[in-house]
């Protein structure tokens, strides 16, 4: 420390020696960059932890559970016999849970950040909301999921059902969705929306013919964030009642007779991945664990497919919009 | 009889009138007590430094204050020949940028086709025809000097058109609505000197046409263009005239110093 400012004051007073001057500054220089380096090297041995952490964790799955992916995995039904076991339910579960999670998050999720964005006043009640939104994302997941037991299971009465977990992760993704909507549109200049203003657009063909096309690939990575979120969750679904040993699937909804399509599906019991995964994990047997990895490489390949997929489609429809 | 014949003669050269106007943004207030008045098929231009309200005046006219809180109007803006107040607050804003329509500082073109950028302004007013629609966007493509280089691709992104190219299809935007008033808000700014020389060559040509409002940093344009000049200064209107008395006699000393550069 005192050689460096030493080094600073000869610096000043040397500058009648120019070839000394610049010696010196050299010196600094390096002695300056030397921090640059420290902190590069702390800054990848920190990422280091991060990867290298997933990595094992990953590679563990799936070395451990690689043997048992099949066909027969994936079309069969939980069994008492961990070879014969699969993951049929859960997966259909799951998806169908997914399903209904999207088909009511979305639309709320969208509208409620275009209201907030767009049409909302600016005053003290909807700055209320706006703080409250973003405190949404941080709950526990497992509040929502007592809010859905108590309101979607007994007081609405859709029981243990598809319906009642779909809607409880709806919930638990939705301020997820409305920042997600609300930044994209926030990314749009403001000049374009005063170029729509100008030409005499109402607020709704400015947000139909602009903004919302505008920020599509910023809404709907904000969807898929959120539906990767919503597949792993197991709280909440626990919370409402999963089954967690399910040898049936749900009505099919599409049926012989007319009107060709039943929702009865919704409210049939059902099971999830993580859900699946947690019983074979707590399974005394070494073969349900490997079960266990499977299911896990399961999932994970799906969260990563969807975040490959919202990665993919920001790309896309970004390509040709710049500003 | 003679003087009032004549006085109405001299109302229908008047394509607007501003009286008494006052603006304020929350409580500062920005424009104060302007008077002016736009010339029928003339180009007016307003001049001043940084700051003097030049743009919240020119923003007045198609009522774009009214997409922020706040914000309230005070005087008139009367728009002829129908005589109607633009500020009244049962005036729809809507129906005031159907009439008047406005040219932005940066190039703000859609993230959409030519055509599609031009044709949206008609879009909003209604019209579905295709026909109709290629006939009006083709005229106003021709009309701000872009048609000769994007007829081959009028489908194509508009960001692909240079800066220069991009402010010229938002003019033809803006004039394939037919409007009754164009203004531009700095135009020229964010363009190179070549870009700038078309812009204002368009201008020029477009006089005769539709009545233009023009905010401009550069005096040199202001001469160059505008049939009649306005200084303004910390929100007041000092000097309004034919833009070659402004810029030979000013009246007044304030005009005089920001002109010849001794000020601003």
């Amino acid at each position: 420390m005192i050689i460096n400012i030493l080094t600073y004051y000869q610096v000043i007073y040397c500058k009648m020696d120019s070839v000394n001057n610049l010696v010196q500054i050299r010196k600094i220089i390096c002695h300056h960059k030397r921090w640059d380096l420290i902190f590069m090297i702390t800054g990848i041995f920190a990422l280091m932890i991060a990867v290298l952490t997933f990595i094992a964790l990953f590679a563990h799955m799936l070395f451990d559970g690689m043997p048992r992916i099949s066909w027969e995995f994936f079309t069969s039904f939980p069994s008492r016999r961990a070879e014969s076991a699969g993951i049929l339910s859960a997966w259909v579960g799951t998806t169908l849970v997914m399903f209904v999670t999207a088909v009511s998050a979305v639309p709320l999720g969208i509208g409620s950040g275009i209201y907030l964005e767009e049409y909302a006043p600016k005053n003290f009640i909807t700055e209320i909301i706006e703080i409250n939104v973003t405190n949404l994302a941080g709950i526990p997941s497992i509040i929502y999921g007592l809010l859905a037991l108590g309101l979607f299971v007994y007081q609405l009465g859709f029981g243990q059902s598809i319906l009642a977990a779909g809607l409880a992760l709806a919930l638990l993704i939705l301020p997820v969705v409305i920042v997600a909507t609300r930044e994209a549109i926030r990314s749009i200049p403001i000049t374009i929306r005063e170029g729509a203003y100008a030409l005499g657009a109402t607020k709704w063909q400015t947000v139909s013919d602009h903004l919302l096309p505008y920020s599509s690939a910023g809404i709907l990575t904000g969807i898929i964030i959120g539906l990767a979120r919503a597949i792993g969750e197991t709280a909440p679904i626990i919370t409402i009642g999963a089954l967690t040993f399910i040898a049936f699937l749900p009505p099919f909804p599409i049926t012989s007779s007319f009107p060709y399509f039943s929702f009865e599906w919704l409210t049939a019991p059902f099971t999830v991945m993580p859900i699946q995964m947690f019983n074979w994990v707590s399974r005394p047997e070494e073969a349900f664990q490997l079960n266990a990895a499977a299911a896990g490489l399961v999932l994970v390949v799906m969260t990563l497919a969807m975040n490959g997929l919202a990665i993919y489609l920001r790309y896309r429809m970004r390509k040709n919009i710049k500003w | 009889m003679q003087h009032n014949q004549e006085k109405v003669i001299e109302q229908f050269q008047f394509k607007s009138e501003v009286k008494n106007l006052n603006f304020y943004y929350g409580r500062f207030n920005a424009l104060k007590n302007i008077n002016m008045v736009l010339h029928d098929k003339k180009i007016t231009a307003l001049i001043g430094p940084s700051g003097c309200g030049k743009s919240t005046f020119l923003r007045c006219y198609n009522r774009m204050h009214d997409l922020y809180p706040g914000n309230k109007y005070d005087g008139e803006i009367i728009l002829h020949p129908d005589g109607v107040n633009i500020l009244a607050s049962n005036v729809d804003p809507i129906e005031v940028r159907m009439r008047i329509s406005m040219v932005f500082q940066k190039p703000n073109p859609f993230p959409k086709s030519i055509y599609e950028n031009v044709a949206y302004g008609l879009r909003v007013r209604g019209i579905k025809q295709r026909a109709i629609l290629d006939e009006r966007v083709e005229l106003a493509l021709r009309n701000s000097a872009l048609w000769d280089e994007v007829k081959d691709r009028q489908h194509d992104l508009a960001f692909n058109l240079s800066g220069g190219q991009q402010q010229r299809l938002c003019i033809a935007r803006a004039l394939a609505t037919d409007p009754e008033i164009l203004l531009f808000d700095e135009p020229t700014s964010a363009l190179d000197p070549i870009a700038t020389a078309s812009i204002e060559e368009l201008i020029t040509d477009l006089k005769n046409k539709v009545t233009i409002l023009i905010v401009t940093h550069n005096m040199q344009q202001a001469a160059r263009v505008s049939d009649y000049t306005a200084y303004m200064y910390l929100g007041e209107l000092i000097e309004f005239n034919v833009t070659d008395t402004i810029f030979i006699k000013p009246k007044n000393k304030q005009t005089e110093d920001y002109i010849t550069g001794r000020f601003g």
